[in-house]
């Protein structure tokens, strides 16, 4: 790493603790992500009668939504929302709730 | 990190000393740039949350609205037929003030100068800005049917703003006689909610059916097709058959003209006399949208489809049922998803970063019955025809499925309401 870059990476991280936390959360993951909180609740934890998917692994949710998106597991729903999504975005998606955990 | 270039350094340096100089900002607590929401509904709500969420605990949001609770008016078509109470569809901005430590204020923004970037409001106040978002909703075009204006809507509620007006028209369904006549007349395109009047008419049909068996309902529709159409008329023929009545345009079923001592409603010159009317008016932006300027001849407000920033207005975004959305339906699930993509893009602005790819999600839940739920949904993207809908993915309910499986959506639209209720409110 270039001496000035590492000094720019402190000043990154000096502005993002300064002005909260947008810089810690990612951005592209977090669009892909807080529609799904519609229907699953804030942050995943579902208020209501939806499931809850805060609990689930990354693992657990790449598969369901993979699952999906096939066809191979049935939804009311989440068949014709899965399909909207690519694999990496899936991935991206499951991640960032994972993120949510710590 | 290696990959940052010279320029992007300059920009963020550039963010921080910008965000610095709004160093002495004072309301409430925050010490960043402040970013006022205007309208809290599904769309304003949400945005003043998320903007928490995502832009940090340092910028200042201001939330302005002119009622002090919110009546949503999704489940209040379960309000008309008789299925739930409006309390349990009223929320209020307690927790947004409290736990997300936004200024909430009641009160009616007048007026928006974009130059001065300051918002004026009926009681006096000037508030400046960084940014400002709008979600204003919709209002009505008064006239567009002869003798229809906000006054006759006291004798023939349109209760398509839910509160007083959906109340009245539950009270007026309570006091009919069995036998009576239900007219619906349905809007032109756009409007908010696509599926909404055949829901309200499906609603309608299950509590006449119970109590006053005898009763019909016709909807006069200005179009000539609907939202999720064959679903709707698949569950009236089995569900409610002979008690609904749909009247396309073509055929006669463009209200031209209403009569309210007559309790009539004319298609150029036939008359249909109803004992309940319900007129559900042509729709345009919320007034607060035109006197800004933010709107164009079409009576909606083009935005940025990446940012929803107004065409018109630098640093205004106008998001929710009043802004062009694409092929994003005006309604609370896609006020409220534009809401956190809007939020996260200010974020993203406010340290200088270029906007993020969205992506959006809309699902409109119908009750056809109190077991009986059907849904439309969609993935959406930013392309440069504007905002799409991902192709293969979305689409309606089946056609043919078991009950069980319209049992399970109408369980779910219930779920999905406290879950979009609470993501906004709480
Ligand atoms: C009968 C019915 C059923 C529906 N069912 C569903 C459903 O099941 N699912 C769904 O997703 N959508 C549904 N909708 C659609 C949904 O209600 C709207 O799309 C949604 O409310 C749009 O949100 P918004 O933020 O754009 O506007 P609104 O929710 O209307 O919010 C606008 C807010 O701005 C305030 N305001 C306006 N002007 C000013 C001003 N000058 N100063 C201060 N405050 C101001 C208003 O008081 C209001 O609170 C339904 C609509 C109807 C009519
Ligand atoms: C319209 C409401 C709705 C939206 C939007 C939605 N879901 Fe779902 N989700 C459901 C329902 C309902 C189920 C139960 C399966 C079904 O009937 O489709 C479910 C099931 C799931 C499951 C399986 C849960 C389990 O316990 O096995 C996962 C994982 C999931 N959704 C993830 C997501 C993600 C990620 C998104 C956003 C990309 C999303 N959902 C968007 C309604 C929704």
């Amino acid at each position: 790493m270039h001496p000035d870059l590492r000094y720019l990476s402190v000043l990154i991280v000096a502005a993002a603790m300064w002005s909260g936390a947008a810089h810690s959360t990612d951005l592209r993951a977090a669009i892909l992500a807080n529609p799904c909180a519609g229907c699953h609740g804030m942050d995943g934890v579902s208020p209501g009668t939806i499931p809850s998917i805060n609990q689930l692994s990354a693992d657990a949710i790449v598969a369901a939504l993979k699952a999906f998106k096939s066809g191979e597991r049935p939804g009311t729903v989440m068949d014709r929302i899965a399909k909207g999504y690519t694999d990496e975005e899936i991935q991206r998606i499951a991640d960032y709730f994972q993120s949510l955990k710590k | 990190m290696t990959n940052f270039s010279r320029r992007e350094f300059l920009k963020y340096a550039g963010a921080l000393s910008a965000l610095s100089a709004f160093g002495c900002a004072s309301m409430g607590g925050a010490s960043g740039p402040r970013i006022v929401v205007i309208g809290g509904g599904f769309g304003g709500a949400t945005c003043a949350k998320y903007l928490r969420k995502l832009a940090g605990p340092t910028v200042g949001i201001t939330l302005i609205e002119k009622n002090s609770s919110y009546v949503t008016c999704p489940f209040s078509n379960t309000v008309i037929g008789g299925l739930r109470s409006i309390d349990t569809i009223t929320h209020n901005y307690e927790t947004l003030a409290k736990k997300y430590n936004i200024e909430v204020v009641f009160d009616t923004v007048t007026g928006i100068d974009a130059t001065s970037k300051t918002v004026t409001l009926q009681g006096g106040k000037t508030l400046a800005y960084e940014r400002a978002v709008i979600s204003p909703g919709i209002d009505f075009k008064w006239g567009a049917i002869e003798g229809y204006d906000e006054a006759a809507s006291e004798t023939l509620p349109h209760a398509w703003k839910a509160g007083t007006q959906t109340v009245l028209l539950r009270k007026q369904l309570e006091a009919m006689a069995d036998g009576g006549v239900v007219l619906i007349a349905a809007p032109p395109d756009p409007f908010r909610c696509p599926p909404g009047p055949y829901e309200r008419a499906s609603l309608i049909a299950n509590y006449l059916k119970q109590s006053k068996p005898k009763s019909k309902i016709v909807i006069l529709d200005a179009k000539d097709k609907f939202s999720k159409q064959p679903l709707f008329q698949d569950a009236w023929d089995n569900l409610y058959p002979g008690m609904i009545e749909w009247v396309p345009g073509s055929q006669g079923g463009k209200v031209t003209r209403a009569d309210v001592k007559e309790m009539t409603l004319y298609v150029d010159n036939s008359a249909h006399k109803g004992d309940v009317i319900n007129v559900i008016p042509a729709q345009k932006a919320g007034a607060l949208a035109h006197s800004a300027g933010l709107a164009n001849e079409s009576g909606w407000c083009p935005v940025d489809p990446r940012t929803f920033e107004s065409k018109v207005h630098k640093n205004i975004h106008v998001i929710g049922d009043a802004c062009l959305g694409g092929k994003m339906p005006k309604s609370g699930y896609a006020a409220h998803s534009q809401a956190k993509v809007c939020a996260a893009q200010i974020a993203a602005m406010l340290i200088g970063q270029p906007p993020v790819d969205p992506s959006w999600i809309n699902t409109c839940y119908s009750l056809i019955a109190p077991d009986y739920g059907i849904t439309v949904a969609a993935v959406y993207r930013a392309t440069a025809d504007g905002i799409v809908d991902v192709q293969g993915a979305g689409g309606v309910s089946p056609r043919e499925a078991p009950k069980s499986v319209r049992q399970a959506e109408a369980i779910y639209a219930e779920g999905w309401y406290k879950s979009v209720t609470a993501d906004a409110f709480s």
